[in-house]
Formats: structure tokens, sequence, C-alpha cells
């Protein structure tokens, strides 16, 4: 059994499952049984000045028979008064003092607002704090939420006034409606933020009713921009993750948000630097059980691979995410098609003949007139297009063309070029 | 599956043992099959399908909904698609190609195309056009898979057709020979409506060579379509023939179809003489007809049988029962009708033409068991004598045709469907019948849009 355990900026979690502040961590109903299913943690549902909420509010983006690939919704921070919360949240802590529980929150761009409110809550017994500068909608426009979350001197203003008196370590919440998420990490970490969490959710229009050419969802005849979640977000979250993870100037600890529904997408973010994850759109499809193989699968992902603590993989794949630029010219890999296991479908040859670079030819054998593909290993430029597009997973490999030249970037290459081009230079 | 059949069964609740077996998938299911299918290239499924139906892209427009597009996908490569989802031997074409049966299982052609096509059939979808009116006239003699076929693709080719049908409605086979918990009668009636949407004039209750003489088509049609498939079963040629009680399979099915049922087999012992699939029609329907034993009876060994694998299942889950290695020697009756029938043993022999071992009758082996009805299915009788009041070539009644064309040795005169079939080179499929009626009718064109080419 691996230690699940871990630290994220001094917050101790019994394993990096924690819900995201959402509709799933609206009550201490909700909470406690999330933590009786087996949820680390839970940010509790963004507390501020309560708000209305609109019917309908959420809707899903479903793909090839499989349902909420995407997840959108319109629905604002908590609807119930503070004093509520704060209860239920005190009695939720009390019953489970050894799970994570942190208070989401966004109030008016004013210092005594912050001040209030953090005091409000670490006073029943929160273990940290989380600034949401993410929201896109309905917060946005009252100049909170991601309207904060776009411009790094707000962040960093208000995650200073957050310091001035917060007990529990930070987190800042960022939104990733913004051209380099770089930019506001580094403002919350110069504010004094001692860890940043991301994503929040993406502007989004899930659909347009074919029939009544509503949007969906739509409130009375009128949609509204909605935020995107769900698996199909995780890989613009996963670079947000990386790109900051790998920012010297950033420097501080990452809850990953965004799309993780299992363990594998867990362990992705963790090793791209998250030093913990926060679900929501995966529980909200499933219910809170789906924790169970969450944990169970990292445990055995761990031992597996002998690794005692999860703490153990984190960050350890950022030093391999780099620059275009930094990328050998000089590495090959060709497609190999494995004859025992392809059906024949023909859908690698069709997506390299209209699509790639027309390399995997249909041969029929002369002898048994059984037709079989086979790629001109010199003209696959290594796409992976085929391998992409195979639905029989293993039956196309990459593999690797020891070539004769050395390893050589763009970078090295502009460089060897402005100082006299004496190297090996290989033309594209 | 089969209903519980006893001797309780009254005449009405027969009924309930003719609606169809194999259940419609539920939109969900369909959504998930065709969900499933990899959307192949070049795909097998398509040249398994003597149609060449464009399989992959009509069960992709099922996926995404557009089901009037996945139907008339289906129904432009074959105008008795509808049927041939029900009674296609979908194992041994489409579904015995599909890749998926090397990766994990194969995908419901089959009753995807079904649920297209019922789609269509429910949304009452005109899918077709007639063309442009050409000026020139085809006549069709037979109302079956084929010559349907044929005359729906000239009228969208732009020709006057009309078709000769003996029959009260068109169809032919679909219509009245196919069990009707296979295939239920409006399915065919639907596909025969579609071809008249589209401006083809049925002459049903008309028998060629009897009601209109073929001089006559010749004169008034600028081509001909022969496609009158097969004829009534042949005589077993053994004593007893004429008594009450004796029935060939076809008529016993299309009585069925065609009227309501009657009580005559319930708690009765019936004997269906042959092992095609026409004689597993006729033992599943005699059990759900309430007959108390059903036995197929067949010369030779189950090895040899015709009748698809998937048939002897269901047979013997209606509880048909098989006897093999006898052949009948007289029909024993009593005031006129069926009492009993007279077998003898037989054994495999030498080879014939075929390599199919000849069965020899054991001698001294005969013995009587008691029956009620004997049912024929030992194949079925070509149109002899129309095929000769056209002066038409043919070998024992299977008309020559010159290779690729379908046109017959009269050079006005083009065959299709079952009249062409035989010599043991393919099954006669509804499916390939289709088939020969949508090339027929393109050769016909092709014939009739270049008169300048020597006949």
């Amino acid at each position: 059994m691996a230690d699940l355990r871990i630290n994220l900026a001094g917050i101790e979690s019994p394993n990096p499952f924690w819900l995201a502040s959402a509709p799933p961590t609206n009550s201490g109903h909700q909470v406690q049984r999330a933590f009786e299913a087996g949820w680390g943690g839970a940010v509790w549902k963004t507390l501020g000045e309560p708000i209305m909420n609109v019917t309908s509010r959420f809707a899903a983006l479903h793909y090839g028979g499989q349902r909420v690939l995407g997840f959108n919704n319109i629905e604002l921070i908590t609807d119930r008064p503070l004093e509520e919360n704060l209860k239920e949240m005190e009695e939720t802590k009390r019953l489970y003092p050894k799970h994570t529980l942190i208070a989401s929150l966004m109030v008016e761009h004013k210092r005594e607002a912050w001040h209030e409110i953090v005091k409000q809550v670490e006073a029943i017994g929160v273990d940290g704090l989380e600034l949401n500068f993410g929201c896109p909608h309905g917060m946005a426009e009252r100049g909170m939420g991601s309207a904060v979350g776009q411009h790094p001197d707000l962040i960093r203003q208000q995650v200073e006034w957050v310091k001035e008196v917060a007990q529990t370590p930070v987190i800042v919440k960022l939104t990733p409606n913004i051209t380099d998420i770089r930019f506001t990490a580094r403002a919350a970490s110069q504010g004094g933020a001692d860890a940043i969490s991301m994503i929040n959710t993406i502007n989004s229009l899930i659909g347009v009713d074919l029939d009544s050419w509503l949007p969906i969802p739509h409130v009375d005849g009128k949609g509204a921009h909605g935020g995107y979640c769900g698996p199909a977000v995780k890989p613009i979250a996963l670079n947000m993750v990386a790109e900051c993870a790998r920012d010297p100037q950033v420097g501080i600890p990452i809850s990953g948000i965004g799309g993780i529904s299992t363990w594998q997408d867990a362990v992705e973010f963790l090793l791209m630097g998250a030093s913990g994850v926060q679900v929501c759109t995966a529980a909200m499809h499933h219910g809170f059980r789906i924790v169970e193989d969450m944990i169970d699968g990292l445990n055995n992902y761990l031992d597996q691979r002998g690794i005692p603590s999860v703490m153990d993989i984190v960050g350890k794949a950022v030093h391999t995410y780099s620059d275009w630029g930094n990328l050998n010219l000089n590495y090959k890999i060709v497609a190999r098609i494995h004859e025992e296991t392809c059906i024949n479908c023909n859908k690698c040859h069709i997506a390299c003949e209209d699509t790639s670079h027309q390399c995997i030819d249909i041969v029929t054998d002369e002898m048994t007139g059984k037709e079989r593909l086979v790629v001109r290993e010199e003209d696959c430029v290594g796409c992976n297009l085929c391998s992409i597009v195979c639905p029989v997973e293993g039956t196309i490999e990459m593999v690797e063309i020891p070539t004769e030249q050395p390893p050589l970037t763009w970078n090295q290459r502009q460089a060897a070029l402005a100082a006299g081009g004496s190297c090996e230079i290989k033309s594209e | 599956m089969s209903v519980p059949l006893d001797e309780t069964k009254t005449i009405d609740a027969l009924q309930a043992n003719f609606t169809e077996v194999v259940p419609s998938l539920k939109p969900k299911e369909a959504m998930d099959e065709a969900n499933r299918c990899l959307f192949c290239y070049d795909a097998p499924c398509i040249k398994a399908c003597p149609t060449s139906i464009d399989i992959p892209s009509f069960i992709k427009k099922i996926a995404t909904g557009n089901l009037l597009g996945s139907a008339k996908t289906i129904m432009d490569a074959n105008p008795v698609g509808a049927s041939c989802a029900r009674v296609c031997p979908t194992e041994e074409l489409c579904e015995g190609a599909c890749v998926l049966n090397h990766a994990s299982k194969p995908i419901m052609i089959g009753l995807l195309q079904r649920h297209a096509t019922d789609w269509a059939i429910k949304n009452q979808a005109a899918l077709f056009q007639p063309g442009k009116s050409n000026g020139k006239r085809v006549a069709v003699v037979g109302g079956g898979p084929a010559g349907l076929s044929a005359a729906r693709e000239l009228a969208r080719l732009g020709y006057a057709v009309t078709v000769y049908e003996s029959k009260g409605k068109a169809g032919g086979l679909n219509t009245y020979g196919i069990v009707s918990f296979r295939l239920p009668q409006e399915i065919s009636l639907w596909e025969v409506e579609q071809v008249k949407a589209l401006g083809v004039e049925f002459r049903t209750n008309t028998t060629v060579g009897v009601d209109v003489q073929p001089e006559e088509i010749l004169e008034q049609h600028d081509s001909i379509l022969l496609a009158v498939g097969m004829g009534a079963v042949p005589q077993l040629g053994i004593e007893g023939e004429d008594l009450s009680g004796v029935l060939d399979a076809i008529s016993l099915v299309e009585e069925t179809k065609t009227k309501p049922l009657t009580g005559q087999m319930i708690g009765k012992k019936v004997v269906v003489i042959g092992a095609g699939n026409t004689a597993i029609d006729g033992a599943t329907t005699s059990r759900r007809l309430g007959a108390e034993q059903v036995q197929i009876l067949y010369r030779r060994t189950e090895k040899e049988m015709t009748c698809y694998q998937f048939e002897y299942e269901f047979a013997k889950q209606d509880g048909v029962e098989f006897r093999w290695l006898v052949a009948p020697t007289r029909i024993l009756g009593e005031n006129g009708r069926v009492t009993g029938l007279e077998l003898i043993r037989m054994e495999l022999g030498e080879p014939d033409g075929k390599g199919r071992r000849k069965p020899v009758q054991v001698p001294d082996s005969q013995f009587v068991i008691e029956v009620d009805f004997v049912v024929k299915a030992i194949g079925q009788t070509r149109h002899l004598p129309l095929i000769e009041a056209f002066g038409l070539q043919h070998q024992n009644g299977i008309v020559a045709i010159e290779e690729g064309t379908y046109r017959t040795s009269h050079p006005q005169v083009f065959a299709a469907g079952d009249v062409i079939f035989g010599g043991g080179k393919t099954d006669a499929m509804v499916v390939d019948a289709a088939n020969h009626g949508v090339r027929a009718a393109h050769a016909i064109h092709t014939a009739l849009s270049d008169l300048t080419q020597p006949v």
C-alpha cells in the first residue's frame, strides 16, 4: 500500500483526490457523503454574497454515443446564507477532522470584504482558502471571478489583502480565459499565494437546439456563455498546469483541475507538476463512488512501480515539457503495422491517403488474394495519424529509426547558422 | 423465441405465433451499435453484399440521427432492402465479412438496416423520384424481388414501366413465400408501394401466357424483363399424393400470409419432406399452426442439408424433429385423407456429380409412421411454358443470358432473378435477385440508349 497522503503548500490530505468547488460541495450533507466515499478533501462551493440562480443551468456535450464528453454550466457561487454554510462546514470538519476542507471565497474588490470573510471561515477551522478568480459567468459581470482572474494586477492586490490576515495557506484559482496563464500565475505568486489551482471553466456554448434554434441551455428563450469542463478540457488544463510548473517565476505548488475522471488522469497531472487534483464533472456524471477506483488505481500504479509515496511522482515529467525550438529535428519514427492483429479496416490507409503523407499501401497478396497494409517507411513522416485512427490498440506501432545525424534542435540550428553555418545541417 | 405450443391453443392464440420473432433494435441499442461501427474504408461488408449497399455510410447516418439518409442509402442500392434486412443470411454475407469478427463481435448490420428502413416505413418517407420520361416503355414480367428492383430502377431512369404479376399483390416471395414471423407482409408491400409511387403500373392478377400473350407485350414495349421466379413444388411421384392432407410448403406459407389461420393442424402429426430453407419454413409454420409433432424427413444426413445453420437451429428451438436417411415411398390414407406414410431407410453411396454422396435405398427397410399431414418441400418447378412462349434458350428451365448483360436469346427480352439462377452456382437469395434486377435494369437502359449497337 503506497502512501497516498499529500502536502500541498502545507495543506495535508489523506489522498490527492479533492472535490472541486462546485455543485457537489454545496452542503454539509454532500461533503460528508463524499468523505464517507473516500474523497481526501473538498473545496466548499464558493462562499460570498449569496446569489440567485437560473434554470436551466447545465448542459453537456455528447459524442459518438458517449455521454458528457464536455459539460457546461451557468450556475453561480453559493445561493445559501454564509452563516448556514459556515455552520455546516464547522460540523463537517468536526465529524471528519482528518479530511481536508478548503473554503472557496469570492467577494467584491474591497480589502475589508476579503479580511472579513477570511476571518469568518478560518474561525470555523478550515484547512485552507481558495480564492475564486475563475468563474467566467455572472460573477465576472459584477467584477468578480474571472474578471479579476484576467488582470494580474487585481490578482496580486487581492491576494495581498488576503495574506494580510490569513492564517491558513492560500490557493489562487485561475481562469483559463486568458492568453497566457503564466502571467496570472506569476501575479498570484508575487502577491504571496501559497499555491495556485487550475483551471476554472472555459467560456463555452455547448450547442444550439436544431428545432427551437435556441442556445443550449436556454433560460426562457435566451442563453449565455457558460463554463466548460469535463474530459474535453483535460488537455487544456494539463498544458496550463505544465506551463506553470516549469515556470521558475511561478514557483509555487499547483492543485490540478480540469477533466480529471480517472486515476490515470490524476497521475498525468501529478507528473506534470500538480501536488493534488480536484474533480467535479466526473463526480457529477457518476456520483461520489468513482473515487474508489481513483484511489485503488493510483495505489496499484504506485505499488506496481515500487514507488512508496504519491508525492514522489509530483512534477517528475515537468522537465520533459519544453518549447518546440528545443525538439530534436533529427529524431525519426515510422509506423509499423502488426499484421497478426490488423483487422483490415483500412482506416489507417485512408487517413494517410486523404489527410497525411500517402505512405500506407493496400497490397494484395498474389498467392492468397488477401489484402494487407504496408507502410512505405521511406515516405512515412512519423505523424502518428495511422496509429491514432487504428481501432485495435497496439496494432500500429511507431518505432524509432536510428539516424546518422546527431541530435539537433531548431534553436541549435539557428544558432549554428548565425555563427556561420559550419555544422552539419539537415535540410528539411 | 417461439411461443409455447400446446393443444389448448385456440386459432386466435395461434396468431401470436406469426408475429415477427426477431425483435427490432430499441433506439438506444441501434445508436450504441451504430457507434460501434468502425466506418471502414473499402469495407469488406460492402463487398460481401450482393447489392453492394454502402453499409458503413448507412450505419454512420444512423449514428448521426440521419435516418432518412440512411434508409435512402440502403434502398438506393437494394430496392427490397427492408425485406433483406430480415431475410438475408447476414452471418454469411455482410456480418460474416465484418472486420470486427477478428476484434470483438461483428456489427448487427441486418438489424441496423431494419432499424433504418423501419423508420422510413413508419414515417412514410418518400425516398426516390421518378426520372424524366424518356418516352420508352419496358414490361417487367413478375413482380418479385428481381422484377420489383428492375422496375424501380427503370422508373428512376425515366422509363414507363408495366409490371405483370399473376398474383393479387406484387412482391413475390417476399409478399407470399416467407413466413410472417420472419417477414411480415406489410414490409414487402411497402417496398411495392415505393415502386408504385414512381409511377410504375402494376397489372396484378395477370398471368402472362394466359391473360395476356407474350407477343402482345413484345409489341407494346421496347424491352421486356422476364423475372418470373420459380413455380410450384414438384410432385413426389409416389402413391397417395392426391390425398387430402398432402400440402406443399410454399402454399402452406402463403395461406398463413393471405388467409385467416385455420385450426386444422392443432394437435396433429405433420411430416415435411426435404431439408432446405423452404422445408424449415414448412415445418416451423406447422408447429406454429399448432401441430403436436413435426418431423423433417431427409434422405441424406445433417451434413448435406441445404438450409442455413440459423434456420436449422431455429427449427430445433421450435420443437421440429429431424429424421435423417429416410425417403417416402407411399402416402397412406383412409376416406381420401392422409393417415400414414410409408418410409424406406437410406444410406449414403458414391458421391454424385456435385460431390454429394448419393442416397441409396436400404433393401426391405420399409416402415410406416402415422401422420395427418405431409408437407412437400423438395424444390420448385420452373416456368417452362412461359420461357418457351417467349422462345428463349434455356437449360432445364434456366434461361440462358449473355454474360453481364442479362440479355436472353431474344434481343428484346432480358431475364433476372430465379429464372436465371441455377446449376448450383449460388444460393437463390432475395438479395441476389434484387441485385440482378437492378443490374438488368441498367443493362436494358444501356441497350435502349444505344440502339445502334448490334444486338
